[in-house]
């Protein structure tokens, strides 16, 4: 409700943002789309030409990208598995009252603020290096061999140095989201006859349904453009060992400097992305409304 | 739990709650004890780490070495360079949605929010060339547009969800009052949700700081904020563990303690206010 | 001055037709309430008076000047939210004095006025104090003082009672009314409440639905009701209405009687029937009566405190024949 000058008004203040992420949106996409068409190789200049699909063929029957789509979805998946129950337990667990709230929470918050490049590299050297490393002191201390993770398990080593900066994301919204349950209902239910268990199952977790909802599907659109971790620790090896859909297409487009196969793998990460996007937005979409 | 448990089971929690806290928090805390070591005590065993020597040299062969501070300063350019452009463009958008709501507002918010969900590979290319071409590559200016770019749909939400929570009528009131647009967002608008517009200033700067896709692939040597900077430890000659800590605890520490100020707001940006 | 006339105002959002061709004509030091059921369009007919939304078509005059594309600002009006509106980040002196410092009021003259403001409204220990710390009642002063200041053409006041306790309600309605007898401003008001309507206006206007069914002074809206909706909305408790037979024995497809126009006896009488609940107030009672052959709704009738009635009893009822009111099928006063 407002008048037509103060509606004129609004579409003057909105347009620097539209039309600033419409140019951002749209200029680049065109440009992707366009190149995914053309044989063009940076380190050929002036030998573009329209090639079709064929940059989509080659790059889907590049075992590399089956290896790339596998390493993803594992990556996305498991860091999903290990954040969303492990931030429901700590979640639980830090909302009963105890002494020194405060600091506990604070700490496990933290990791969240560490940059990608420094926490990888603390987890690479610091922890998983099997001569200096605090694993490698710990097995040695054990009298085990000490394991090499990530020329070994590159993959699952480079899930868990996601996961732990990704547990206080997921234990804080749900923490946040516990808090907001209406205590009544618990004390409700508890007079009714039900255990602890059972007022987890049946009251805690349908309210916590959606906070969870809304974790896996952001996570998943971060999870999905996984990038320094793996450049830093692994360079997206042994072979394609740890290779994901992003990083595969930067070594594509900026180390082989193949722009037209970077981009046609540009725009299959575009729709995989999208598919997400889409029940993510439905989601947000039903919250406005309310 | 509203109620008062007892003590013996809050004595259990307690220690449980501490143990988490601190094995989650130890990476961190590990990375700040080893930084005020010395490189040769740094790559000892654990109990000898501890038992040896304090030193700052790390953090003085770090600076001298590699010019840590022009990165550091890097990173604070582009994290609140980019950060206050994106307010500036993002109070009167989120003023226009929230107040003045048309039958398209949702859509349109929900199609910037879209912008942020764009995979940042799918248009790495373009972006590349199109920087490489301008001149732009290794440059501020051209990574705190980027960076303004990818994080204006989230300051516009941030704003727009506080910004709802503020009366219409207030501002109807000043409008009668005789105050202009300006008048009325400069003394009524903006003071009212100094909360909210300082909690989107901070968390923004967080992820502008801690940005690592567009920071590693645009910047060489010359604009590298701290991300690329600290990168470049990943190829190591001899020994570096003392000064990769205190370069990382430098990075990570103005940070770490903004975040912890915008804590309680950090869960309503992100998550667009699908939770708060 | 603050004379204000609409002519042939229409409001519509999209392809809801809010207020359908309204004239009508404020004017200057009338106090003016419009009354209706939430949803008549009261509050939007005050937001196009106040220019917070525009009119769809027709013309709103003040003073005689066209003022329907005047921004709110150069209208003159001031006006009191149902919320109160203060700004949160001000001072009570700051919220009152920021009309002033929009329209350049010199620093002194501010003072002045806002110390007046101040004294006539109980304000002045108050005005170093941040909105959230005042009470309900405080912090409508602090509104009503903003809109003196301005030494407007008229005020407008939205619900502004609505938000308070019923005992501080009939405070700000008698202090509302004495700051109307000493500034002699035009006032409109907009309320649901029947009650405020007839005790604080000169004029009532009567809306549903965006059309004005009646305006008038309280007491010819309360004799002279011109519907049966009017009739219905106007007076507390509700005047009965009856209808069938007994309607038609008066030549009415309806008529009513208000409560307070019925009286009873325990052994004669027009009507009869029984006692249901009975709501002693102290001074008066409150009877519903079942009357026989009247319908399934219960007749409320006004009887003397001190009379004693109990539930079940059997009573009759003769209506004063002079204040009953008869209307048509269309709901029209006959």
């Amino acid at each position: 409700m407002a008048t037509q000058h103060s509606r004129a008004a609004a579409r003057l203040m909105i347009s620097p943002a539209v039309l600033l992420l419409l140019g951002w949106m749209i200029v680049p996409l065109s440009m992707t789309l366009y190149f995914s068409f053309l044989r063009y190789n940076l380190l050929m200049p002036g030998m573009e030409e329209f090639t079709g699909w064929t940059n989509y063929r080659f790059f889907l029957t590049d075992p590399a990208f089956f290896a790339a789509l596998t390493n993803t979805l594992l990556l996305v998946g498991g860091v999903l598995l290990i954040t969303v129950i492990g931030g429901t337990l700590l979640a639980l667990l830090l909302d009963q009252p105890f002494w020194g709230q405060g600091i506990v929470r604070i700490m496990v918050i933290a990791p969240f603020f560490v940059m990608p490049t420094v926490s990888a590299l603390v987890w690479k050297n610091m922890f998983m290096n099997p001569v200096n490393g605090l694993f490698g002191h710990a097995a040695h201390w054990l009298g085990l061999e000490p394991y090499d993770f990530l020329s070994q398990a590159p993959l699952m080593s480079i899930i868990g140095i996601v996961s732990w900066q990704w547990l206080p994301f997921a234990t804080l919204i749900l923490l946040t989201a516990l808090q907001s349950l209406d205590q009544e209902q618990l004390e409700a239910a508890e007079m009714d006859g039900a255990g602890a268990v059972q007022r987890f199952g049946y009251i805690m977790l349908p309210h916590l349904a959606r906070a969870i909802t809304v974790v896996i599907l952001i996570q998943t659109i971060f999870l999905l453009s996984i990038f320094a971790e793996i450049l830093v620790t692994t360079n997206g090896g042994p072979g394609t060992a740890s290779t994901n859909l992003t990083y595969l297409i930067y070594m594509q487009s900026l180390l082989q400097f193949d722009v037209g196969g970077g981009s046609a793998g540009g725009v299959i990460a575009i729709i995989l992305a999208n598919i997400v996007a889409i029940f993510l937005m439905r989601m947000i979409g039903k919250n406005l409304d309310a | 739990m509203a109620r008062a448990a007892t003590t013996q089971r809050k004595a259990i929690v307690t220690v449980a709650a501490w143990i988490v806290g601190i094995a989650i928090f130890f990476p961190i805390l590990w990375i700040v004890i080893l930084s005020f070591k010395s490189e040769g005590d740094a790559i000892r065993t654990p109990l000898e780490v501890l038992r040896a020597q304090w030193t700052l040299e790390s953090y003085t062969t770090v600076q001298e070495r590699s010019n840590y501070l022009r990165h550091f300063w890097n990173s604070v350019v582009l994290s609140v360079g980019s950060t206050l452009i994106g307010l500036i463009i993002a109070v009167p958008a989120a003023w226009a949605m929230a107040f003045v709501p048309g039958k398209r507002t949702k859509d349109v918010l929900m199609w910037m929010l879209s912008t942020k969900m764009l995979p940042p590979v799918g248009v790495l290319v373009p972006i590349y060339l199109i920087f490489r071409d301008l001149g732009l590559l290794d440059s501020r200016v051209g990574l705190v547009i980027v960076l303004t770019l990818i994080n204006l749909p989230i300051i516009i939400w941030m704003l727009y969800t506080y910004f709802r929570e503020i009366p219409g009528e207030i501002l109807e009131a000043a409008r009668m009052d005789g105050a202009t647009l300006r008048d009325e967002i400069l003394y009524v608008l903006t003071p009212m949700a100094v909360p909210g517009i300082a909690s989107t200033l901070l968390l923004n700067i967080i992820l502008a700081w801690n940005e690592a896709f567009w920071t590693l692939n645009l910047t060489a040597a010359k604009a590298a904020p701290l991300t690329a900077f600290i990168a470049s430890y990943s190829s190591p000659e001899g020994l570096f563990y003392a000064k990769l800590s205190a370069a990382s605890t430098m990075a990570i520490a103005p940070i770490l303690i903004m975040g912890w100020f915008s804590q309680k707001q950090l869960v309503r940006g992100l998550t667009f206010g699908a939770v708060k | 001055m603050g004379r204000i006339t609409l002519d042939q105002v229409t409001k519509s959002f999209g392809e809801v037709n809010v207020i359908p061709p309204l004239d009508l004509t404020i004017e200057d030091g009338e106090f003016v309430v419009f009354v209706g059921p939430s949803g008549c369009g009261k509050s939007t007919l005050l937001r196009l008076i106040a220019g917070l939304e525009d009119v769809s078509s027709g013309q709103i005059r003040i003073d005689g000047a066209d003022a329907t594309d005047m921004p709110p600002a150069r209208r003159g009006l001031a006006m009191v939210f149902q919320s109160y509106a203060l700004y949160p980040h001000m001072s009570v002196r700051k919220n009152i004095a920021f009309p002033m410092k929009m329209a350049g009021v010199p620093e002194d003259e501010q003072k002045r006025r806002i110390d007046s403001a101040a004294k006539a409204l109980n304000l002045t220990d108050y005005l170093d104090r941040r909105p959230g710390q005042l009470s309900g009642g405080q912090r409508q002063r602090v509104a009503i003082g903003r809109a003196i200041v301005r030494e407007p053409q008229a005020f407008l006041f939205d619900e502004p009672l609505s938000n308070l306790d019923a005992a501080l309600r009939v405070n700000m309605r008698l202090e509302i009314m004495e700051l109307h007898k000493s500034l002699a401003t035009t006032m409109i008001y907009v309320t649901h409440d029947q009650v405020e309507a007839m005790t604080m206006a000169d004029k009532i206007v009567v809306l549903r639905a965006g059309n004005i069914e009646q305006v008038g002074s309280p007491l010819e809206l309360y004799r002279e009701p011109r519907n049966e909706f009017v009739a219905s909305f106007i007076g507390s408790p509700k005047m009965n209405l009856i209808r069938g037979e007994v309607a038609r024995t008066y030549g009415a497809q309806s008529i009513g009687i208000r409560p307070e126009h019925i009286a009873v006896s325990t052994d004669e009488g027009l009507w009869h029937g029984t006692v249901g609940v009975a709501e002693h107030l102290g001074s008066d009672t409150f009877v519903h009566v079942h009357g026989h052959g009247m319908g399934s709704e219960p007749l409320t009738v006004r009887v003397d405190g001190e009379l004693p009635v109990r539930h079940g009893d059997r009573i009759f009822l003769t209506p004063d024949t002079e204040k009953l009111h008869r209307f048509d099928a269309q709901g029209l006063r006959l």
